[in-house]
């Protein structure tokens, strides 16, 4: 209710100060004509910013200290020989009781006649403060307002004030994105060094098993190797590279250089619905659909494929993986000049033969980026791996077996735990800042030849 | 000589002619094989799209309909032994008449409404049905004494009356009637004893079972003691809290950063540093900003846990390079003219962004937001490490509140135990999301080319 006072406040007196300076901006137009440097709504949003600023730093300091002097009036109100009997859960009480009272919802049981009277005294504070802090704030703001529009005559340039103003809001929004960096780098790497003081690096970073004493049991930590998670991160994308890859390119391939316009627009689209899935869909899908038909396809030919093993989890990385390959690809392809496509023509090379001796070669370096985009997107995919790659974080070689990955671990230490004591949780930071280091160097390297090979082009 | 020469190159240009008409065999067979090759990629992907939505509908269809039962309850006056209501006017203060109202409820709550419901399940059974109470209560869903209950707190002069009421059958009830579990099988392998499949047969013959729309899916919240009425309203006004706040935050931001570097920037080792770091922030796996939501605004600003406004907070700072970089595009397409117009004009350089230019890319801009926010909407893996994966069995009231997802509700079904009901439910989920997705796509492309026409 406060709050909604406090903000129809501010409004009117937002909408008062616009409209005074811009009326005032109008009088000098009417008074000067074209001599006035800047219209009449900059004169207007440069009294409205004017008058907004001390009224919102008042309302500030009111937020900030508002809290504290109230709990010291509602104790100065509690007679001093009950206040010394009290401890801290029965003062807490006591200010409960006080503040019902005050606000008129009545308390069960029997009222105190000095509970009564504090809780009077209460509402009148409130009700004092409260007006207190809207009349200072509205003053202020109104003493603001007149002085900035003391200032406007046909040369004040309001325009450029209000504009420099603009600018710097501008500059913070854009220094949100390198904050967020900074958070990133910040919380990672201050958690990992935590979990480093728990753990040897080089136990963490070349250890080959990965068995930490979630539990807690026993007085020791257990073993945190980082290779078993690498090495199932690494063979889940191996799998999704070997279906995106071939699929994705020839499907590109096929849009940009066979497919007419209707079969394109139809085809484009439809492929690039894969892209709009959630990942939690494809690990449903990999889960309930995929990993029993590749088991049964296994033991049909007599080989012993889990349902949920690095295979499973890789195929339908790899689906997912498909429309990201096959639109950047498809980009690629459209900015290799048709100069070189002419020239092979002409000499009588195939469309196809133009394709794989011309078109690709001259594409490499760009199709090369896009495969490094794909595959920092599946190291750090998590939701297919954590329901279909059967978290088994054990270093081997056999893609039927299930595996863990690094995703899937900082789920497992992570989820629902967040005191961060222990190296149990801590090692999500530690492999978080491993994977985050592991995507930016495939994707700064990858920017890096996509811009180079646009630039070859331009 | 001349006749020999042509003599001797005959038989040579035919074995030519022949060498250049195998290998043109050769290269157009390749030729076609590639083709082939390029139009069996585009099948299998689009395979891959019509298998995933076939299967999803296929298990997820079933689960929109569920088994009801309608029976008449008698709310027996001989159970429901705790007197009147208690009226407001019998009170001094609101407080007392309050806690007064609590303990009524309080007492009803300690009633045994199991049996009321058996009481009702006996009546509608055909007479001489030989059934103990535990297998005929394990017919109706273990929150029908909860649903009664609720019914004569709201309405205490039901006392004594017999009504009508439609309770949700038991998940195992479901399968059952719906084969999902194989009737074949023996009693030891079923959830069901004998006695109540039997019952629930004859239930199913007499109409006192039937199936009808599930609207417990999209009316009730998340239940784990009672599957059958397991919903997704919490979860979907959860999702609905963080969406708001993402757009709240990232569309302005996003758009304001992009005409900054765009527009305003000078060109700089800064502004090529936040270019850079923009394109890699859009790259950072997601669960990366699920670290830093746990690290920072949970751990060290002390925000609550499972709140939708820390979710809100990860999904926009995820969503901002995608708004910032696709409004950059937009921005940069737009012709020079415009510009060198506005300025020849007089109008100042904010002028001329904010009047002339942001107006003619507010379709691009409108579509990223949207594609944006469809992206934020699926993602799970940030919201389990800043704990949305706790159990809610409530609708958060504010963004403050515990809440989960509609993405991590469905992670959370597919996890549960009773695989035989929870499968098809959570298939059913991932319509529903799907059906938010394409709607939210749809409009983005609808938005664009409208507003394009129109410019």
């Amino acid at each position: 209710m406060n709050t909604l006072i406090l903000a129809a406040a501010l409004l009117i007196l937002l909408g008062v100060a616009y409209q005074s300076g811009w009326s005032k901006g109008r009088s000098l137009v009417a008074a000067n004509g074209v001599t006035v440097h800047s219209r009449p709504q900059y004169h207007g949003a440069y009294v409205a910013l004017w008058a907004m600023i001390p009224a919102l730093v008042v309302l500030a300091l009111w937020g900030l200290f508002g809290g504290g002097i109230r709990h010291d009036y509602i104790v100065s109100l509690i007679p001093v020989d009950i206040l010394t009997a009290l401890d801290q859960s029965g003062l807490n009480l006591t200010i409960g009781r006080i503040e019902a009272l005050a606000s008129g919802y009545g308390v069960v049981g029997e009222v105190q006649p000095w509970e009564q009277a504090a809780g009077d005294a209460l509402r009148s504070f409130q009700f004092l403060t409260f007006a207190a802090v809207l009349i200072l704030a509205l003053v202020s703001g109104a003493g603001a307002l007149f002085y900035a529009r003391s200032r406007i005559t046909a040369r004040q340039r309001s325009r450029n004030a209000v504009e420099r103003v603009v600018g710097v809001v501008l500059l913070i929004c854009s220094a949100v994105a390198i904050l967020t960096t900074v958070g990133i780098v910040a919380s990672l790497v201050t958690e990992a060094l935590r979990f480093f003081s728990f753990i040897n690096p080089l136990d963490f970073f070349f250890g080959t098993v990965w068995a930490p004493n979630n539990a807690g049991t026993g007085g020791h930590y257990g073993q945190y190797g980082l290779l078993p998670l690498l090495a199932g991160t690494l063979m889940i994308t191996a799998i999704a590279m070997l279906v995106a890859v071939p699929v994705g390119l020839m499907s590109a391939i096929y849009l940009n250089q066979y497919a007419d316009r209707r079969v394109r627009g139809v085809a484009k689209p439809l492929i690039e619905i894969l892209a709009g899935i959630p990942t939690i869909v494809f690990g449903f899908f990999a889960l309930v659909t995929i990993g029993p038909f590749l088991r049964d396809a296994g033991a049909a030919i007599g080989l012993d494929i889990k349902a949920t093993s690095a295979l499973t989890a890789g195929v339908v990385m790899g689906i997912m993986i498909i429309p990201f390959v096959s639109s950047l690809s498809d980009d690629i392809l459209n900015q290799v000049p048709k100069t070189l496509r002419d020239g092979a023509y002409g000499l009588g090379a195939t469309q196809s033969e133009t394709i794989r001796n011309v078109l690709l070669p001259a594409a490499l370096p760009g199709i090369v980026g896009a495969f490094l985009l794909a595959v920092s997107r599946a190291i750090g995919e998590t939701m297919i791996v954590v329901l279909a790659a059967g978290n088994s974080p054990v270093l081997r070689g056999n893609p039927f077996e299930p595996v863990s990955t690094i995703t899937v671990s900082i789920v497992n230490q992570l989820t629902g735990d967040t005191d961060f004591t222990g190296p149990q949780s801590l090692v999500g930071f530690a492999l978080g800042l491993t994977l985050f280091v592991i995507t930016l160097c495939l994707n700064i390297f990858a920017l890096f030849i996509v811009r180079r090979f646009r630039e070859q082009y331009e | 000589m001349a006749t020999d020469t042509v003599k001797s190159a005959a038989p040579e240009a035919a074995s030519r002619t022949n060498l250049v008409r195998d290998s043109l065999r050769r290269r157009h067979f390749n030729e076609r094989l590639f083709r082939a090759l390029g139009l069996l990629a585009i099948c299998v992907a689009l395979g891959f799209v019509t298998l995933l939505f076939a299967d999803v509908f296929r298990k997820g269809i079933p689960a929109f309909t569920q088994t009801n039962l309608h029976v008449a309850v008698t709310f027996d006056p001989e159970v429901i032994d705790v007197g009147p209501a208690p009226t407001s006017d019998q009170f001094t203060s609101e407080a007392e008449y309050n806690a007064a109202s609590l303990k009524w409820q309080r007492d009803l709550a300690l009633l045994n409404w199991n049996t009321i419901v058996e009481q009702a399940l006996r009546a509608a059974a055909p007479a001489g049905t030989e059934i103990d109470a535990r297998a005929l209560l394990s017919i109706p869903e273990t929150n029908a004494r909860h649903v009664l209950r609720e019914m004569y707190v709201k309405d205490p002069s039901l006392l004594g009356q017999t009504v009508e009421v439609d309770l949700l059958g038991s998940a195992n009830t479901d399968n059952w009637v719906k084969g999902n579990i194989d009737r074949t099988l023996g009693d030891a392998q079923q959830q069901l004893s004998a006695e109540a499949r039997a019952l629930i047969d004859t239930f199913e013959a007499d109409g006192t079972i039937s199936t009808g729309f599930a609207w417990a899916i999209f009316t009730n919240v998340d239940s784990r003691s009672a599957p059958a009425s397991a919903g997704l309203l919490g979860a979907f006004v959860g999702t609905l809290w963080m969406m708001l706040i993402v757009v709240v935050l990232a569309v302005p931001i996003g758009v304001a950063a992009a005409i900054y570097l765009e527009e305003f920037a000078p060109k700089s080792r800064i502004t090529d540093l936040i270019e850079v770091n923009i394109n890699n922030l859009a790259a950072v796996p997601s669960i990366v900003f699920g670290l830093l939501g746990a690290a920072v605004f949970i751990n060290w600003f002390h925000l609550p846990i499972s709140a939708p406004l820390v979710g809100g907070l990860v999904l926009t700072l995820m969503t901002l390079p995608t708004i910032i970089i696709a409004t950059r595009g937009a921005l940069m397409g737009v012709s020079p003219a415009l510009r060198q117009a506005a300025l020849g004009m007089g109008a100042s350089k904010t002028q001329m962004v904010f009047h002339h230019v942001l107006p003619v890319t507010f379709p691009s801009i409108l579509t990223a937001t949207i594609l944006g926010i469809a992206h934020a909407l699926g993602e799970t893996a940030p919201l389990l490490l800043i704990g949305m994966k706790a159990f809610v069995a409530s609708v958060p009231a504010t963004p403050l509140d515990q809440a989960t997802a509609l993405p991590v509700q469905i992670y959370l079904w597919q996890g549960n135990e009773n695989r035989n009901f929870f499968e098809p439910r959570t298939a059913a989920a991932i319509m529903v999301l799907l059906a938010v997705m394409i709607f939210l796509n749809g409009a983005a492309i609808y938005l664009r080319s409208r507003l394009e026409k129109r410019a």
